[in-house]
């Protein structure tokens, strides 16, 4: 009888902690559907084609977030000019030339940890280095705090997917006569071609919705500038500015330009996992 | 063989002249190539250095004015230019802790249900709902949060714990006042979604780990599925599961859009929970572009140091655990 009880007591406390781990689940999940919802119900609403072709307006008129989008592409299309090739050459490095270098679990412990840094003491080193010596704010400086958030991101994954490159096929290479420099380029670059695609779309997802590297280097700009030299606007900024508004106006546009970052950043995030997961089932 | 390899990579010409040629550009090639991934390599270690010392320097005259007082000073006075770091280094520490004592048992539920109960067919789906909780740009939680968490949380949650806990001592202090809905409470809870995905994927990947034979002879032996997971998988994992926490936690610390929107700035050490606060990384956000003077926009970046220097120990210690599980894993 008695053993009976414990079991049953082990039992239930089992079914317990079990059902509690379906409950967090089911509140992780309520989360997410809880805020897309959110920016449905109240962006969608916004959502017209004069979004995209009007300026960020005044404050209480109507407008759009053109200019904000735009510069917003063009800050991130800097960051991973920038970002990423000085990410897969130091990723090359550390898988290639330095795999069995002493630098290299050095360099990618830093790389972890820039990997996670806050995001707003890149902002700042960025005002530090660049926007304090030319005097103002300007897109350039934009872009490069929005590569140091890319370079992490894309020696890891450069890193991880040639270390997947099968030795056969570098050995295979340099049989054959080729340098290492044409191995890696022709081969080693393109068996691992998804994996660092994915890293480079993954990097893109990261900065396209961040705000506070933005802040004090590409600051925005209320009008319509393609000067790399001067403040751009951008949406995540925008949003920032805009929702902290007491303007209906523009409080529903930070909603529609919510609503258009995060279904952005989310596209790009399962094509990049829908990417590697083509890479890796083959 | 070489000699087709040479034609087709280093031109035409096969003699022995030819032949060097060729060989001395492969080497020059291969000279350039190496150097220049060693120099992007080298260029992220100066990466960190540059932060580090950029941010010592440019918090150099706030802290010659103030010098260890910054630390200790509770008041933060942009007219009188007194500045003191606490109540922002105590906000960033109760909002990260609010969010670590409800995300680690969620993420390591999730975990759980992931690795040991869910169907197979359902695994990725569902794991990557939770993952994508990590691509919503923490703006998006913000806006969120301001809009529609804190209204939400200021009608029911608060009014509800303050009348709860109103006669018991110790705890109606710390959820005393108004219910404002913003402040330190609202942004720890909005910490605590934004970590779950980190510390789940983590904990997920340690879990898988565990070698099946260890708990297949652990159900073997009658434990129930709890009594595995308690005794077995995560004594197995404990490094791993610490160092996602460690993870989790170094993203807390440094958030700052989520809770600039929902902390309410206000400079000041309330016992309530309920009440505004600030956080360090909000304090720069807010008021960096503002700062006039430079002693204030000095003070400002001696905060980013000090956010930095916290979260690089917390980020360091993570990464150090996760590397002594992965060497085991390895062996």
């Amino acid at each position: 009888m008695k053993s009976m009880a414990l079991y049953g007591r082990r039992r239930r406390s089992s079914a317990i902690t079990m059902g509690l781990s379906v409950g967090a689940t089911a509140f992780g999940a309520f989360w997410l559907v809880v805020i897309l919802a959110t920016l449905l119900w109240n962006g969608v609403g916004g959502l017209s084609l004069s979004v995209f072709t009007s300026m960020t307006p005044p404050p209480g008129s109507a407008g759009g977030l053109a200019n904000a989008i735009v510069g917003s592409v063009i800050l991130t299309i800097m960051g991973v000019a920038i970002g990423t090739p000085v990410g897969i050459l130091a990723g090359t490095y550390m898988a290639e030339y330095g795999r069995y270098s002493p630098l290299t679990p050095v360099i990618r412990f830093v790389n972890d940890i820039l990997l996670s840094a806050p995001s707003i003491v890149v902002g700042l080193f960025i005002y530090e280095i660049v926007v304090v010596p030319m005097g103002h704010f300007s897109a350039w400086a934009g872009g490069i705090a929005l590569a140091m958030l890319v370079i992490p991101v894309v020696v890891r994954t450069t890193e991880d997917m040639l270390l997947l490159v099968p030795n056969t096929l570098r050995e295979a290479t340099a049989a054959l006569g080729a340098p290492r420099w044409r191995m890696i380029a022709s081969v080693a670059y393109r068996a691992a071609r998804s994996g660092i695609i994915t890293g480079v779309l993954l990097a893109i997802a990261r900065i396209t919705g961040e705000t506070a590297p933005l802040l004090f280097t590409a600051l925005s700009n209320q009008f319509w500038s393609l000067n790399p030299n001067a403040p751009m606007a951008n949406l995540p900024v925008t949003i920032f500015q805009f929702a902290l508004s007491p303007y209906a106006e523009w409080q529903q546009l930070a909603w529609t330009g919510a609503l258009i970052i995060t279904f952005a950043v989310l596209t790009l995030n399962v094509v990049a996992r829908f990417l590697s997961n083509i890479g890796t089932s083959k | 063989m070489t000699e087709a390899a040479l034609q087709s990579m280093g031109g035409t010409r096969v003699g022995e002249a030819g032949r060097e040629n060729a060989l001395r550009r492969f080497t020059i090639g291969d000279a350039i190539f190496r150097n220049a991934t060693l120099i992007a390599a080298l260029g992220v270690l100066v990466l960190l250095g540059g932060v580090i010392l950029s941010l010592v320097i440019g918090s150099l005259p706030a802290l010659r004015t103030f010098g260890f007082g910054f630390l200790t000073n509770q008041s933060w006075n942009p007219v009188t230019e007194k500045f003191g770091a606490v109540p922002a280094i105590y906000g960033t520490i109760v909002t990260s802790v609010i969010a670590m004592v409800i995300g680690i048992p969620v993420s390591l539920g999730i975990a759980i249900f992931l690795t040991e109960l869910c169907p197979h067919a359902l695994r990725r789906p569902i794991g990557t709902a939770i993952e994508l909780l990590a691509g919503i740009p923490s703006i998006i939680y913000g806006i969120w949060g301001l809009f529609v968490f804190a209204p939400f949380l200021q009608a029911t949650i608060q009014p509800w714990l303050i009348a709860a806990f109103a006669d018991v001592p110790g705890f109606n202090l710390l959820f005393a006042g108004p219910p404002y809905g913003i402040g330190v409470f609202t942004a720890g809870l909005i910490l605590a979604i934004m970590v779950l995905p980190f510390i789940t994927a983590v904990s997920r990947d340690v879990f898988v780990t565990v070698p099946p034979v260890v708990k297949e002879a652990a159900y073997g032996l009658g434990c129930t599925t709890w009594e595995v997971v308690r005794k077995v998988v995560l004594p197995y994992t404990r490094v791993g599961v610490i160092g996602g926490v460690m993870l989790g936690l170094g993203r807390a610390l440094g958030e700052t859009m989520a809770v600039t929107f929902v902390i309410g700035n206000a400079h000041r050490i309330a016992p309530s929970l309920l009440a505004p606060g600030t956080t360090i990384s909000a304090t720069i956000a807010n008021e960096f572009n503002e700062a006039s003077g430079d002693l204030y926009t000095s003070s400002l970046i001696s905060l980013g140091l000090i956010l930095f220097v916290i979260t690089f120990f917390v980020l360091a210690a993570a990464r150090l655990m996760l590397m002594r599980l992965e060497k085991k894993a390895g062996k």
